[in-house]
């Protein structure tokens, strides 16, 4: 298991759900992925990508307008 | 033991597209959803940047279609590729810059390259004759099949019946009896399908989910082509005419005024790509400067970014400039007169 970091700040939804899709590509099952964007849509499209694609979402969190969504690769 | 057939659907996020996909789904097929990101999708942009709006963002109406379908969402960035479509579209443009002929040949193109790489059998749409002017008309459907290379691999669910038949419905992995012939720009069919099939929320948006049939929004896009003197943009480009007033003093440069303070931070985000102007004598909003600007430009824009604040009023106002570099100076103005501020400067 490893843990990885993707930047969507400035993007806009559904480019940071974009960026997610193509970077769990690259990654196993069981690996971590914190993404950390601008745009509060995330908040919602992320986890609902993660539940349709079989993924977990860890953790969701905002501070000082930045959003961030930890989800685990499915199998 | 049969193979199981496999079908990707567009899926905009639009009712049709849902009940296109379950009609399938209801006979034994493996569905998963495609949808693609042009740059002008309607997806709740100025939602994520207004602070007004930021309580209430908007869903993903695709994800949330395919979350209730239960399927699989493939969301793809064709945002490069859709350049040619718009700029120079074989079958011209609708009422405003909308390429709707060409972009759905474009989308059901795409649909079909994404279907060999993934081993599926055939495309679904939600397309329903004489539903849509440009695209969705008895005598663009075939075009549509022909142009996009998909040809009989095509099955539109809510109008086959008054189709040619499939390669699905000639295989038997589709029975066409139940499949559906509705016509018509009424929705009262769609709605009783939805109703038949225990579906009550989903999106209907009015003038369809694309920037593209939006008057004021290429009324802009225009603009920028006619500045920079050649129809071509950036995904940047596309996401600043989403957010403030865009305002044009001469044709050698162009201002992005924030109307509250969430457009204000999104375009904070730009200031190593343009110069940005921001009164500091008195709370006013951030300004890009879009173009070349001489001293006696900055000045004008300095008087118009005055105009837009507290200082409105004022007899001077002091104004930041800072260039993309970060170097900033302040100047002194007295924010331009109503009278001196023509309308036909508000793009």
């Amino acid at each position: 298991m490893t843990q990885h970091t993707l930047n969507t700040r400035r993007l806009l939804c559904p480019l940071p759900v974009i960026r997610t899709q193509d970077k769990v590509k690259s990654l196993q099952p069981g690996d971590v992925l914190e993404v950390v964007g601008t745009d509060p849509g995330i908040m919602q499209d992320i986890p609902a990508w993660c539940r349709i694609n079989g993924h977990k979402v860890l953790d969701s969190h905002s501070a000082d307008h930045e959003y961030v969504i930890v989800l685990e690769v499915g199998a | 033991m049969t193979q199981q057939r496999k079908a990707v659907a567009l899926i905009s996020g639009g009712l049709d597209s849902m009940l296109a996909a379950k009609t399938v789904m209801e006979q034994g097929i493996h569905v998963e959803g495609i949808n693609f990101f042009t740059g002008f999708c309607v997806e709740g942009h100025t939602h994520a940047i207004r602070d007004k709006d930021r309580a209430k963002p908007k869903r993903n109406n695709a994800l949330w279609v395919a979350e209730q379908l239960g399927i699989k969402l493939h969301i793809v960035d064709v945002i490069e590729e859709y350049k040619k479509v718009l700029i120079n579209p074989k079958h011209g443009y609708g009422a405003h810059l909308n390429p709707c002929l060409d972009c759905k040949i474009f989308m059901v193109n795409r649909a079909k390259q994404w279907l060999a790489e993934n081993q599926f059998d055939f495309i679904i749409t939600g397309e329903v004759i004489g539903q849509r002017p440009m695209s969705q008309r008895k005598n663009t459907m075939p075009i549509i099949a022909k142009q996009s290379g998909a040809d009989d691999l095509l099955l539109r669910p809510l109008c086959a019946k008054n189709l040619p038949e499939t390669l699905p419905e000639r295989e038997g992995w589709i029975d066409r009896d139940k499949l559906h012939d509705i016509t018509g720009r009424s929705r009262k069919p769609q709605m009783a399908m939805a109703a038949q099939f225990g579906i009550d929320d989903y999106s209907q948006p009015a003038g369809g989910c694309c920037f593209l049939v939006d008057k004021n929004y290429t009324a802009k896009l225009v603009d920028l082509w006619q500045a920079q003197g050649s129809k071509d943009y950036e995904l940047d480009d596309v996401m600043l005419l989403k957010v403030g007033r865009h305002i044009r003093p001469a044709a050698h440069f162009k201002l992005i005024v924030a109307r509250e303070e969430g457009e204000g931070r999104f375009l904070q985000g730009y200031k190593k790509e343009y110069t940005s102007l921001l009164a500091t004598s008195h709370n006013g909003p951030l300004v890009l400067l879009d173009g070349e600007a001489s001293a006696e430009d900055l000045f004008l824009a300095a008087q118009i970014t005055a105009r837009f604040g507290q200082g409105r009023e004022a007899e001077h106002v002091d104004v930041a400039i800072t260039d993309k570099d970060g170097l900033e100076r302040v100047v002194t103005v007295t924010p331009i007169p109503k009278a001196q501020f023509p309308k036909e400067w508000y793009i």
